[in-house]
């Protein structure tokens, strides 16, 4: 297995370790849902997540995080190049609350922001007053989903947009380029990737959040259940065939992002390399 | 056109004050103002009753329930991640990268696929229930789901932290170190270890803190039992859900504290490490 022989030891026992507590810890429980859901058939599958309250779930559930990736492309975007281009006060400390998010438990993101968002809190009551519903309502949600998936653009765009090279930028406004074209013909290019792919992770995580959602969101079947909370729900009901196959679609729809993301960074790799 | 002196980074002013204000704005009403709410809130009704609220029965016995479970959860994933950054920054081998992505696996896994998937193995009609019931272990809504959880939820954190680290640093001072004649445990002791410090402290307070915010799956297998399964955040459920604002919020400001100190923790590690690479011209070379 080894490519080529090293003198520093302990290889089978680091890797061994490794193999056996990744499979004990992550692979085995990770099969037995797929192992379960087998077991239903296909007919008995197709029928738990073809029911109508799935399928909204499922609507929602994407649909929410779309919109706050999307917000986090747009504003992460700006967040990154200002933090890495301008000198300006609290600039450490705004690069260091980026993280937030990562370290923050999401219960305590998910009651904080409902707190904010009620009709009576601190942004809510204005949103109330001209009569948009934020929290309990599907926007709720996906503010929620912007605050826990925020870091992603920003920490996949920062070195990209730091490795940006001078002399490119310098030669196109030599030839008479104005900023804006050469953002969007000469930079952005380049941050194509990794913008994708912060936008993949955000998409990813947001699609699997429960903890900030459970209580913004309100939890009404067919207006506010994300498929997280569904699966919760069938399991308290010991529904588990049916919150397995819900999960099954979803761990799939996983892995087929996980598999794009290391496809776009190996692209991005790629890109930056060709400069 | 552009003055000559000027390049990308020297944009027209209102360009540049607009961008920083959007990003400023977009900051504080994201992140700022949630951690602002939870204080004002925790303090609403005075110091005595914040203290009341941590210092009440259920909410110490949360506590100790956290602390017991990050206490066991942290060293495994530790000695975990040692094993997998050894292995795959040291050695050259095939399948590396498949590897790389199986250990981040967990991270594209919702907390609560993360926790059905245990309770699909040890629940009473999971696979392993009825041998467990015959011997009177509980593993579900018990302890050890909790921990067996958490541990998977944070499986990857410390070993992500490790194996950039370790990758950038290669393998030359090691390799010294053994031709040199000392053992390969004296080497990882008294030069590795040494080298991945910083890393390895953040890691190690990153997976505390996940360990202890963890909502979505504890959830899952917890059940719920106050005073006996209930972790920090799902005390400030409970407390959230009975309409006791304030004391939710006093017992999930513990836990916003210790989000402020991994930051704290990873903004210090970052200025040493670049400092060491400053100071150290083998490692600016080598290094990211």
């Amino acid at each position: 297995m080894l490519k080529e022989r090293s003198i520093i030891p302990g290889f089978g026992l680091t890797l061994g370790y490794t193999l056996l507590y990744l499979s004990l810890i992550v692979l085995i429980p990770l099969s037995t849902l797929f192992i379960k859901s087998a077991t239903l058939g296909f007919k008995d599958f197709w029928t738990v997540i073809s029911a109508p309250r799935v399928v909204s779930a499922y609507k929602l559930s994407f649909g929410a995080s779309f919109f706050a990736a999307s917000i986090n492309v747009i504003f992460g975007f700006i967040v990154a190049w200002v933090l890495v281009r301008y000198q300006f006060p609290f600039k450490k400390l705004m690069d260091a609350f980026v993280d937030i998010p990562f370290a923050l438990p999401t219960a305590v993101a998910g009651i904080s922001l409902t707190a904010i968002y009620s009709p009576s809190g601190w942004i809510g009551k204005y949103l109330n007053f001209i009569g948009i519903k934020s929290a309990y309502s599907p926007l709720g949600i996906v503010i929620a989903l912007t605050f826990i998936s925020l870091p992603f653009v920003v920490r996949t765009l920062q070195p990209v947009i730091q490795e940006l090279d001078k002399e490119m930028e310098e030669a196109a406004a030599s030839l008479g380029a104005s900023r804006w074209q050469i953002f969007i013909r000469v930079l952005f290019p380049v941050c194509i990737p990794a913008t994708l792919t912060g936008f993949i992770l955000s998409f990813a995580r947001a699609l699997g959040e429960y903890g900030s959602i459970v209580f913004i969101s309100g939890n009404m079947p067919f207006k506010t259940e994300i498929v997280p909370l569904l699966i919760v729900t069938k399991l308290e009901q010991y529904d588990y065939a049916g919150a397995t196959a819900v999960a099954a679609v979803m761990l799939l729809v996983s892995f087929c992002l996980l598999f794009t993301t290391n496809c776009l960074q190996w692209w991005s790799r790629k890109v930056q390399g060709m400069r | 056109m552009v003055e000559p002196e000027s390049t990308g980074d020297a944009m027209i002013p209102k360009t540049r004050i607009f961008l920083i204000g959007v990003a400023t704005l977009f900051l504080v009403v994201f992140i700022f103002m949630p951690l602002v709410c939870v204080f004002s809130s925790a303090f609403q009704k005075g110091i005595a009753y914040y203290g009341r609220a941590l210092w009440e029965p259920h909410a110490r016995a949360a506590i100790h329930l956290t602390l017991l479970t990050t206490l066991l959860v942290v060293p495994l994933n530790l000695v975990f991640g040692l094993a997998a950054s050894w292995a795959i920054a040291k050695f050259e081998f095939k399948g590396k990268n498949f590897l790389t992505t199986l250990i981040d696996l967990p991270f594209s896994v919702s907390p609560v696929i993360s926790g059905m998937v245990f309770v699909l193995l040890f629940g009473a009609q999971g696979f392993f229930g009825p041998f467990l019931m015959e011997r009177g272990i509980k593993i579900i809504f018990a302890f050890p789901g909790i921990v067996l959880a958490t541990i998977f939820v944070t499986f990857p954190l410390i070993a992500r932290e490790l194996i950039p680290l370790m990758q950038s640093q290669g393998k030359e001072e090691e390799e010294a170190a053994l031709t040199l004649g000392a053992n390969g445990f004296l080497t990882f002791l008294r030069i590795t270890l040494p080298n991945i410090r910083w890393g390895l402290l953040y890691g190690v307070i990153l997976c505390s803190a996940r360990s202890m915010g963890e909502f979505g799956a504890v959830s899952v297998v917890s059940g719920h039992i106050r005073g006996v399964t209930n972790t920090i955040p799902l005390h400030v459920e409970i407390l959230y859900n009975e309409y006791n604002l304030t004391a939710a919020f006093a017992v999930a400001s513990l836990l916003v504290l210790v989000a402020l100190l991994t930051l704290l923790v990873k903004s210090v590690m970052e200025m040493k490490t670049s400092r060491e690479i400053h100071e150290n011209p083998l490692l600016k070379e080598g290094g990211p």
